[in-house]
């Protein structure tokens, strides 16, 4: 199981993918919005499924929350 | 001069605008986010009022909101600063409609230069230099490919509406041009509400050059010298200079002239910049696009000049002449600002946080500009500037020597920021001989 958690406070921007999904290293899986700059969250430490999203759309996010994990 | 002034924006540029008001005895109002409260800008106004919660769209860009905290203020005038409300003709509109004095230039000129499309056009028929690119906007992905081949790669793609480089890029070829066209009219459609498109010719080795303008009550539009903006990340400006190193006596003669007359053009009134390209090797340049505000590097051409541009728009606003003789302005010595951004040092990600140490660098020629102090909290929505921090020296290089002290002793603890970046930037050899272009951040941050 892989946790992939933010890096900064942020607003979440853009749900991009779906529990559910197959994911691997270089997907996007949610975009952050921090001072103006979108900040793409993307599976980098072994794909899976996305065995959970732990945000939605217009959440705000703190630096080490987690966002999504992955099975 | 005016009685009153809402500053209708926040951080650095709101502190900056209420300390001239307090030096000419003008009457302050600042409105501020739930996010801003404890900020400098919010208690040293006369009287500061909260407009909503932090998201933008709900405070700094909500034009009612603002123009409730006008009349509960008994406002007599809104200055805008830059970003926000600051080049929304609907806004300036409103504002007139109230019977407020708007600080700024006419809502036709912020929509005839809005238009970046627009803008290119009435600058070619008023003689100002353009680069080749789209007379009309582009809608479709089959019209970039065939504009892209008409004017020749490399292309720049952008938004008609845009600014601040989003969404910007520029693309070699065709396949390019497909991922640059989808993502700038995303962007587009994004944060400038159109997804009209612009393309232009890129230029390979391009200096980023600007002229400050002010348009008189009595018609006459003066040029107040350029600014080299080419230090740029993500095509944001990080640092700027006056004068530039990469212009020579007879280019900014006709720089200038040419921003004059892209003034008159539209019958500008107040202050302005005038954007160029400066094609390096051709030593040619180019219209690119018109701000019609007050500029975030404002203070270097203030530092040559002495002169305060805020109190000349509150005269210019008002009805008045400016406070210096146009015809007499003496640029002295060499004045550069570095942007002090929440930001890591490295990729320039954002750096939000709680602010436990602040300590500004003070000694002569150098001015600080700051929105934060210690105990601050830099949050999520809005933009990273903490500080500008700027010096002046009798020469460039002297001017160099103490940026390099002020940065040194530039302080700063909890959010991450690019201070090291400038201490780099200062230390390279493109950049301290001056011969460098907008690909310098690029070449130290590979």
């Amino acid at each position: 199981v892989a946790e992939v958690r933010a890096e900064m406070v942020a607003n979440v921007w853009k749900v991009v993918a779906t529990e559910g999904d197959q994911v691997e290293d270089g997907d996007t899986l949610v975009i952050l919005e921090s001072m103006k700059m979108e900040i793409p969250v993307l599976v980098e430490e072994g794909g899976g499924t996305l065995a959970k999203l732990h945000v939605a759309e217009g959440d705000v996010v703190q630096e080490g929350d987690l966002i999504a994990t992955i099975s | 001069v005016l009685e009153s002034v809402l500053v209708a924006n926040r951080g650095e540029i709101a502190r900056r605008i209420i300390a001239t008001c307090r030096r000419l005895g003008v009457r302050s109002v600042a409105v501020y986010s739930e996010a801003d409260a404890d900020l400098p800008f919010a208690r040293e106004a006369d009287e500061a009022l909260l407009i909503g919660p932090p998201p933008p769209a709900q405070s700094y860009l909500d034009a009612g909101a603002i123009l409730t905290a006008a009349r509960q203020s008994r406002a007599a005038a809104i200055h805008p600063g830059y970003g926000f409300l600051s080049e929304n003709a609907v806004f300036a509109r409103q504002v007139l409609a109230e019977g407020l004095t708007w600080v700024g230039p006419s809502p036709q000129a912020i929509e005839q230069m809005g238009d970046k499309i627009n803008a290119r056009n009435l600058m070619h028929r008023a003689g100002v230099p353009i680069a080749l690119g789209s007379t009309e906007p582009v809608t479709d992905a089959a019209q970039a490919l065939a504009e892209a081949e008409r004017i020749g790669y490399p292309v720049m793609v952008k938004a008609a509406a845009g600014g601040g480089g989003i969404g910007m890029s520029a693309a070699t070829g065709p396949e390019a041009l497909q991922t640059a066209f989808d993502t700038a009219r995303t962007r587009a459609e994004r944060f400038f509400g159109s997804p009209a498109i612009l393309l232009e010719r890129f230029i390979e080795r391009a200096r980023h050059v600007e002229v400050q303008i002010m348009g008189l009550n009595d018609g006459r539009v003066v040029a107040l010298g350029e600014r080299d903006c080419s230090v740029q990340r993500r095509h944001q400006k990080v640092a700027e200079e006056t004068p530039s190193p990469g212009v020579s006596p007879q280019v900014r003669e006709s720089l200038l002239a040419a921003a004059v007359r892209a003034g008159e053009a539209v019958g500008y009134l107040g202050a302005g910049t005038v954007e160029f390209l400066l094609d390096v090797r051709k030593q040619e340049f180019m219209f690119l696009e018109m701000n019609t505000r007050l500029q975030v590097e404002h203070p270097v051409t203030e530092l040559v000049t002495g002169i305060d541009l805020v109190e000349q728009q509150f005269l210019v606003a008002a009805g008045d002449p400016v406070s210096f003789e146009p015809a007499g302005v003496r640029y002295q010595g060499h004045a550069l600002e570095f942007r002090v951004y929440a930001e890591d040092p490295v990729r320039f990600l954002p750096s939000p946080g709680a602010i436990t140490q602040w300590e500004e660098p003070a000694g002569p020629g150098i001015r600080v500009d700051a929105g934060y102090e210690t105990g601050n909290t830099v949050t999520p929505f809005y933009d990273p500037l903490l500080a500008k921090l700027c010096v002046h020296g009798p020469t460039r290089d002297e001017a160099l020597g103490r940026a390099r002290e002020a940065v040194a002793a530039f302080g700063v603890a909890g959010p991450k920021t690019n201070l090291p970046f400038h201490a780099d930037l200062l230390a390279s050899e493109p950049f301290v001989s001056g011969d460098y272009d907008t690909t310098v951040v690029a070449g130290l941050r590979p």
